[in-house]
């Protein structure tokens, strides 16, 4: 068999694998209790590795939030002196089958969605979405929304997921795209899907009428709610990716607001990275292009899983958000079909003629054609101390790419002649 | 062939341009018809990664 033989074989079976995902939410509960690898005085990120030193302002607002909201420090300045002398470890969500919106910062008593992909039997988690610790905002009412979910919303949205036995993720997906989602900045759909299918069991759970009357408010109104359970679905989905031999299929796509990184099946275990692009797209009221600061986040695993700026041709109500036209959105689509290795089978998208959606990155596609997956992001401050301030298109550096395919070749070409 | 070559040169010519977009602009404003496809080299002209790709893809 020919090298470019075994590369074809590995990557059909990295789609076949991706296509036959089975994610499930089965729980929702503390870090500490679920993460692997997690423990005190740890602080899991977005992106790939970064040091205190090198951290963006806005995840360095979040890391500051999540020693708040550990109590590890009593104000801001003693949490920011304590990451300065690494008295707390930072670590990418990435290495420990787990991924967070935004700076994404996740420690052992924020409480996570669970999700199980029960076709390979592998785990991934996901901290909640809100609009403002999760963009540097450290103030007291940006980490109130951190102890709802904690103490009334994490707990019984975890009894009721575990009451019905877990919820299956890829119907509701499936049906989420048809209806305007593309499960990355739009999840309005998808997240009043999850409310109606979680209401039921939430009426019966038994707990306190006002914890049940807040959780009900929370799940039916939160818009963004469903980007949490769609980041660990892909993630879940992606994770039995890692490691086929032979295989140019990304299985990761992660920013920190510094650097943004790729994984590769073939080369599990390696990033490569580049510096964070800048977001072009749309700033709320009151915020200038000067204002913004560079790509960060785990979302893009959305789109490494063929979703997000992948299926945005069938979501024109997120241009709204994002800015661009109707006909540019179609055309993102079709456009990622050139770099994919083949089209969903089960995330159909109308507007397409409920063709699938592009799906399983290859890196030689994509420098053979110079063409760079789009990702539709928000956007944070370069600054702590703030929340959202937009959101928009961006796409990640080529160099990612080129040095992820010079380093397979360097791998796969040695091994060849050996 | 003859004939072909002399129908070819009597009728209107309509060019199908390939790659850089800009000359079939030009032949459009002309007033001619022009039908654009799209082409790029591999990897961006950068002979290396071409290299590579021959190997890999």
């Amino acid at each position: 068999m020919t090298l470019k033989e075994r590369i074809n074989a590995a990557n059909e079976e990295a789609f076949r694998r991706m296509a036959a995902a089975d994610p499930v939410l089965v729980d929702v509960a503390p870090a500490s209790q679920v993460i692997p690898g997690m423990r005190d005085r740890l602080i899991l990120h977005s992106g790939p590795p970064v040091t205190w030193e090198r951290m963006c302002g806005a995840q360095r607002g979040a890391a500051i939030g999540m020693c708040l909201f550990e109590g590890w420090a009593r104000d801001a300045a003693e949490a920011e002196g304590m990451l300065a002398r690494a008295e707390i470890e930072l670590e990418p969500n990435h290495h420990h089958a787990t991924v967070g919106p935004m700076a994404g910062t996740i420690t052992s008593n924020m409480w996570v969605w669970v999700v199980e992909n029960k076709s390979f039997g592998n785990r991934a988690y996901c901290r909640q979405v809100e609009s403002f610790q999760q963009f540097g905002d450290h103030s007291e009412a940006a980490l109130a929304a951190l102890f709802s979910w904690r103490d009334t919303w994490g707990p019984a949205l975890g009894q009721a997921v575990r009451s019905l036995g877990g919820i299956p993720l890829k119907p509701l997906i499936a049906r989420a795209l048809q209806m305007g989602d593309e499960m990355h900045n739009r999840v309005v759909a998808s997240s009043s899907l999850f409310a109606n299918v979680v209401a039921p069991a939430l009426a019966a759970s038994g707990l306190p009428a006002e914890q049940v009357q807040s959780t009900l408010h929370y799940a039916g109104n939160h818009p963004f709610l469903f980007l949490g359970l769609s980041m660990a679905a892909s993630k879940a989905t992606m994770d039995p990716v890692r490691g086929i031999e032979s295989s140019t299929v990304v299985t990761a796509m992660a920013r920190n607001g510094t650097d943004f990184g790729i994984q590769v099946s073939g080369l599990d275990g390696e990033w490569f990275t580049a510096p964070s692009p800048r977001v072009h797209g749309l700033l709320l009221p009151g915020w200038k292009e000067e204002d913004a600061g560079l790509d960060m986040g785990d979302s893009a695993i959305t789109e490494t899983a063929g979703l997000g700026g992948f299926a945005l041709g069938g979501a024109p109500g997120i241009l709204a958000f994002t800015g661009g036209t109707a006909a540019q959105a179609l055309a993102y689509s079709r456009d990622m079909r050139a770099i994919a290795v083949g089209l969903s089978p089960n995330y159909l998208i109308p507007a397409l003629d409920f063709e699938g959606t592009a799906m399983g990155i290859d890196i030689r596609k994509v420098v053979q054609a110079s063409l760079v997956p789009v990702i539709d992001t928000a956007i944070a401050h370069r600054e702590m101390g703030h929340g959202i301030i937009g959101g928009g298109l961006v796409r990640p550096p080529l160099e990612c790419f080129t040095r992820a395919l010079t380093r397979f070749s360097e791998v796969y070409s040695a091994a060849r002649e050996a | 062939m003859k004939a072909v070559l002399g129908e070819l040169l009597q009728g209107r010519p309509v060019f199908v341009n390939i790659g850089v977009r800009a000359f079939g602009d030009t032949l459009r404003q002309a007033g001619f018809e022009v039908v654009q496809v799209d082409w790029a080299p591999p990897a961006g002209g950068d002979p290396r990664l071409a290299a590579l790709l021959d190997e890999l893809l």
